[in-house]
């Protein structure tokens, strides 16, 4: 997919100051490649073109960087791209059945798209929300202690269009190619909303409270 | 009556707007820096070294040691960046930390910057965490505007700036020089060590990397004084850290608790294994750890301790499986993650995971024989030791020990031609539907 004039009027600036964050301009390749992902909802021959240029670097160079990382995608997903970890203890914790039952469900294998374009299906390795197990994630925000049903109706949400809210996020959820413009580093003002810590995050501190636990005072310290 | 949980980064959590400026200094935020700008920067460094507070992402290396490191006076521009690459199996300490008080980890990167003499800072966050990356965004925008970013930081003359870096999905990327060439705009993988990066590390110049949650427990530790943290704890693991509990336990979640603390503490704070089931086997440190069982109920969760019993701390990543869970699945599973993240730089990780992972695949379809146990045990023996970085010798972890201790579980496969476990039976809805 080719990159428009009119793209390139938006991209160069925000190339600009994403190399700009960086000592050494190279630095910037990871964000450049987020950037791109989110002018096209995934990295085009096009799109690793212009990170080249942007950084006087050959295409094989940048190639060989977006084929290390998972998060950029080759070919288009979803506007919803839907992650169910299948690390060992999510797994055990209903990953796999919930992973299983989605593929059916959406008529879709891992790494595959359903035909009206608005999901995309992938297994994820660890997310670091084990607490919360089983986790799915829609572009990159936590749903939290998902089972089989949970997750249908999640999927059938996102397709028809009905207001979809994270466990632990944003109020609004993005589009995977609004999430990439955030991953690039340019945030979209929602920092604010969402929740901060859910039951399993506060756990420790609810069950220290009850029993008047608390770390020894400091000496001089008034907090 | 003596506490068994702590709580002093996770103190605030529950205040909805705990990430916020005005919440954190209302808590008693940024009472910390001033006192750490009007000292040396090498008293600083001095501080943290008598606090002994040692790094919380898994190594366990004294973090004012590291800091010590950075040479001086040597002409080159020094980094501070932060591992927020949170991604080993367990561990889900360090998103809840930036979700909840990204302020206290901006506190303790302006201190820890400081007295490295640093002016300029990376916090590299895994990219599959947007809200995560909304909150430290949101955080240094805020400690911009007052003050506390940019030149002439509260008058000092000091001046800084912070870069939140986001990964695009590489577990490598936890390792320090991973990290480093990541950050660098390459592939992430480990760089030959030494020289460390405290020598030639960001931009080949010295570089301190440190976790989240040591960072974040840096401003606590300079207001309280290092005799406070290290009066808790035990003798050589002093202060105390964050225990996430994860699997079939009756209250997952976040318990943070001086080193030392027992699991059957833990667990008898969180209301024990779910009704009706037993702990079957759990990792003291996240899936890199050797695992433990019942009988290590009562062994301290310090450095020593868990070393002495055979495992790491680690991440203090605690995963508990019941009697319904199948170790040979669990250790499959971890072993798939572990090709999966091979950056395939070194053969015996690269080539040595593809076989652990099709021996095991088989063994738990009751394919096999019992040879291939002693197969498995000398493949993790040729792939620890024998690759740049740890990765590799992660696998012999789950491997060795689930072995070790289940020996009979891997045999009961083969005579029963497919594995004896119901794996509804460990779910969570199983866990919904029994209530």
């Amino acid at each position: 997919m080719a990159l428009s004039e009119q793209a390139r009027s938006r991209l160069d600036p925000q190339a600009e100051q994403i190399i700009g964050r960086y000592p050494q301009s190279r630095s910037a390749l990871l964000p450049l490649l987020h950037l791109v992902q989110a002018e096209q909802g995934y990295v085009s021959e096009e799109g690793i073109k212009y990170c080249a240029e942007q950084l006087s670097l050959s295409e094989a160079e940048v190639t060989a960087v977006v084929s290390f990382y998972t998060m950029y995608k080759r070919r288009p997903v979803g506007d919803y791209h839907v992650g169910v970890c299948t690390n060992a203890l999510c797994a055990v914790m209903g990953g796999d059945a919930i992973f299983a039952d989605l593929q059916r469900h959406l008529s879709i294998g891992n790494d595959e798209t359903t035909a009206d374009g608005k999901v995309s299906l992938e297994h994820l390795e660890c997310n670091a929300a084990c607490d919360y197990a089983p986790v799915m994630m829609v572009n990159w925000e936590f749903f939290d202690n998902m089972t089989p049903d949970s997750a249908r109706d999640l999927v059938d949400d996102l397709r028809s269009g009905a207001q979809v809210t994270p466990t632990r996020g944003a109020a609004r959820l993005c589009t995977w190619r609004e999430a990439s413009t955030i991953l690039a580093g340019f945030p979209d003002g929602q920092a604010e909303t969402g929740h901060t810590a859910g039951h399993a995050t506060l756990a420790g501190l609810r069950i220290a409270k009850e029993h008047g636990w608390t770390p020894p005072p400091a000496e001089g310290d008034e907090r | 009556m003596t506490s068994v949980l702590t709580p002093e980064l996770t103190a605030r959590w529950d205040e909805p707007d705990s990430f916020t400026l005005a919440a954190y200094r209302r808590a008693g935020g940024y009472r910390a820096l001033p006192k750490a700008l009007g000292m040396n920067p090498d008293q600083v460094i001095q501080l943290m070294k008598d606090s002994v507070l040692r790094g919380r992402g898994g190594a366990g290396f004294p973090t004012g040691v590291k800091w010590g490191f950075i040479p001086q006076g040597d002409g080159k521009p020094h980094y501070l960046v932060l591992n927020a690459d949170e991604s080993e199996p367990g561990a889900c300490k360090d998103m809840p930390t930036m979700l909840a008080s990204p302020q206290a980890l901006v506190e303790g990167i302006i201190i820890a910057c400081y007295a490295i003499r640093a002016d300029k800072a990376f916090i590299y966050i895994r990219g599959e965490v947007l809200h995560v990356i909304r909150r430290v965004q949101h955080a240094i925008a805020e400690a911009h505007a007052a003050g506390y970013l940019g030149t002439d930081i509260l008058g000092s003359g000091y001046d800084l700036d912070i870069v939140v870096h986001a990964g695009a999905g590489a577990y490598i990327c936890g390792e320090e020089t991973a990290l480093l060439d990541s950050l660098e705009g390459y592939r992430g993988q480990p760089r030959l060590k030494p020289p460390f990066p405290a020598i030639a590390g960001l931009y080949a110049c010295p570089t301190v990397v440190n976790n989240v949650e040591s960072i974040a427990s840096v401003p606590a530790i300079v207001a309280g004084g290092a005799d406070w943290f290290a009066a808790i704890g035990t003798e050589k693991s002093k202060g105390y850290g964050i225990f996430s509990l994860s699997g079939h336990v009756t209250t997952p979640g976040q318990y943070e608790a001086p080193l030392g603390t027992t699991l059957r503490e833990l667990l008898e704070a969180a209301g024990g294994i779910r009704a009706g089931h037993r702990l079957k086997f759990w990792t003291p440190g996240g899936s890199s750890t050797p695992l433990f069982t019942d009988e290590h109920l009562d062994v301290p969760l310090d450095y020593e301790s868990v070393a002495r019993a055979g495992s790491m701390l680690g991440t203090r990543s605690i995963q508990l499986f019941d009697e319904t869970t199948c170790v040979v699945r669990v250790a499959l599973r971890w072993i798939e993650f572990y090709q999966h993240e091979s950056c395939g730089k070194c053969t015996p990780c690269r080539e040595g995971s593809y076989w652990v992972v099709q021996l095991l695949d088989q063994l738990e379809r009751g394919q096999g024989s019992e040879s291939d146990l002693d197969k498995l045990l000398d493949i993790c023996d040729n792939i620890t030791g024998r690759a740049f970085c740890a990765l590799g010798d992660s696998i012999q972890a789950p491997v060795g020990s689930s072995i070790k201790y289940f020996r009979d579980e891997y045999l009961e496969h083969l005579r029963q031609g497919g594995c004896p476990f119901d794996p509804a039976a460990s779910t969570l809805f199983a866990m919904e539907s029994a209530r």
